[in-house]
């Protein structure tokens, strides 16, 4: 891959995220023109700004933050299977907004529903269990953190059968499509609420990019490189943690944008993380965007769950990419 | 004058076991240090207590002067660079990122590399002969160019001592004569002080300033090659017989395969 069209590629896909992010509110289940925007008092005015805006934004930042995450955990782990998921962070906040729903906690605490915040809650236990458990046997290495994070995933997603299981027919419809993940916002809430997140853990994925470069050739390459190793595992889970945990307490464990969209990039635009980083936060945020377009006009107006529309696409377009690479 | 490396009462025990005991020596500035010994002597544990990719050892390991536990990793890596064991360690990057990205400890986390960096790749490019190599994945590249390439790594990181495990174990006879001439050049031009690791005895003695053998984690002998190659040295540390003859041109006792017994 030659830096020129690593280059090109990078701009197209930002050109590509500002034309899907201009583009997709006007898209809906009635398409709103342009004019109608700056025609005063209009309901399409109000329902593109109020409704269709804060959705929109929420897919490209929660797409965004999917993809970022998962580059930082295949980086890490050295594993293409790694996922955002990986380490209980989504069964943690599932388990949350499981026990929410079948508590029936209808409460909002300042715009913020009670299931998002029992998921956040649940995520944020994960997490620390996670940590404390690979601490216990220091120094920590990368094969604990994993097993542990997959021992906790299990664990939680157990919990989280045998609350459906205690639950009645409306609850556990309702956990299930929590499962399927969705971007069913309604205001900008949503969009205030995960930023900060995302946002914060982004950057600590960002500014570890030469760590994650080393960290894929090796750990003890890595450390004989002058990497901080155990400081740079430590970032990375905390960052990649403050992201998955912000996205899935809003929008549900949405699948495959996390663990195929830097897959795709490395096809794009090599395994460089230099240009991974960005083409993966921007492909994340587009292609979320554009399955929850997908999604929500398809069969309107009804709504498929976006987690479904993500692999439906996602899948057959990573296998074109994939075989149509020259074997090396 | 202060040795460049310093290692005092070095001890390491991995899951329970002891892999390191007691190890103290001291390497002058501008040598080639040989680390020979059986197999499971701790010889790649060495090389990796002085890297720090092990990092519970105890003891103490001074760098001209400096005890390493107040270094950052990176502070470390400017002065020590390390080529692992051959193997499986192939990755996707192309061997110039590889060399670029090697140059880490140099590198500021949001400045672009500066020309200093890319002539410096040039530069371990071209003294290990590599050059045409700068734009291949490294996955495609046979065992002895990805040690070249390896080595090349490691000259672009820019540290003035080279721990090297088995540096020219895989290589073919022309290829490690290469490796070799290319270490010898490094260490008289630019006083590259030189630990390797070998398993080659003969190597040890006709490339090395001095030798160190170590037996069950502990050093069974410091000295010089012509002290170690002698036979009840050398059965002392590996455990069989050896025939020595003098080498036809320099005339050092060197080693000779030994004759299967009928």
């Amino acid at each position: 891959m030659t830096d020129r069209r690593a280059r090109t590629v990078i701009l197209i896909l930002l050109a590509a995220g500002i034309l899907v992010l201009a583009a997709a509110p006007f898209i809906g289940m009635t398409a709103i023109s342009p004019e109608a925007l700056f025609q005063g008092g209009g309901k399409e005015r109000e329902i593109f700004w109020r409704i269709r805006v804060p959705r929109v934004l929420t897919a490209w930042i929660a797409g965004a933050g999917l993809a970022g995450a998962g580059m930082a955990f295949q980086a890490l782990f050295r594993n293409p299977l790694a996922t955002p998921f990986t380490l209980g962070v989504a069964s943690g906040a599932a388990l949350g907004a499981a026990v929410a729903i079948r508590g029936g906690f209808s409460i909002f605490l300042m715009g913020v529903s009670g299931v998002s915040l029992s998921a956040f809650a649940g995520a944020v236990l994960s997490v620390l269990l996670v940590y404390g458990l690979s601490r216990i046997r220091a120094p920590l290495t990368t094969e604990t953190l994993l097993l542990a994070g997959v021992a906790v995933n299990f664990f939680f997603s157990s919990l989280n059968l045998f609350t459906q299981y205690l639950s009645d027919f409306t609850h556990t419809f309702r956990i299930i499509r929590w499962l399927m993940g969705g971007l069913e916002v309604m205001d900008f809430g949503a969009v205030f609420q995960m930023l900060p997140f995302v946002g914060a853990g982004i950057a600590l994925i960002a500014w570890k990019w030469r760590e994650m470069d080393l960290l894929s050739a090796g750990e003890e390459l890595a450390a004989s490189r002058g990497v901080s190793v155990a400081e740079t595992r430590k970032t990375i889970f905390f960052g990649s943690s403050l992201v998955v945990g912000g996205v899935v307490a809003v929008c549900g464990p949405i699948g495959f944008v996390g663990i195929m969209a830097p897959h795709i990039c490395r096809l794009l635009v090599g395994p460089e993380h230099s240009r991974l980083v960005p083409a993966a936060i921007l492909f994340g945020g587009s292609f979320l965007t554009i399955c929850d377009t997908l999604a929500r006009t398809v069969i309107a107006p009804a709504e498929i769950p976006v987690g479904v529309i993500t692999a439906l696409l996602g899948g057959p377009f990573f296998l074109a990419l994939l075989l149509g690479k020259k074997p090396l | 004058m202060t040795p460049v490396l310093n290692v005092e009462s070095l001890s390491l025990s991995l899951g329970g076991k002891e892999i390191l005991n007691d190890v103290s020596f001291q390497v002058p500035e501008g040598i080639h240090l040989c680390v020979v010994g059986p197999n499971g002597a701790g010889k790649t544990s060495l090389l990796k207590c002085l890297m720090r990719i092990h990092t519970r050892w105890t003891g103490s390991v001074r760098i001209m002067g400096l005890p390493v536990s107040s270094m950052t990793q990176k502070e470390l890596a400017r002065k020590v660079g390390y080529v692992p064991q051959a193997g499986e360690r192939s990755f996707p990057f192309t061997a110039s990122h590889f060399l670029l990205m090697s140059r880490y400890p140099n590198l500021s986390p949001f400045s672009p590399p500066s020309e200093r960096d890319r002539q410096a790749v040039r530069e371990a490019f071209a003294l290990t002969g590599t050059t045409e190599f700068a734009e291949r994945d490294m996955r495609t590249l046979s065992g002895g160019e990805r040690q070249k390439v390896f080595l090349a790594a490691v000259l672009a990181q820019g540290a003035g001592i080279l721990l090297l495990d088995e540096p020219a174990t895989f290589l073919d006879p022309f290829h490690e004569e290469k490796v070799l001439a290319i270490l010898e050049s490094l260490r008289r031009r630019s006083g590259i002080t030189i630990i390797s690791v070998t398993h080659d005895i003969n190597h040890a003695v006709l490339f090395a300033d001095r030798v160190l053998a170590l037996g069950g984690g502990e050093i069974v002998f410091q000295g010089s090659p012509a002290e170690f190659m002698t036979e009840d040295t050398l059965q002392g540390i590996f455990r069989r017989d050896f025939t020595l003859v003098p080498h036809p041109v320099t005339g050092q006792p060197v080693a000779v395969p030994s004759v299967p017994v009928p």
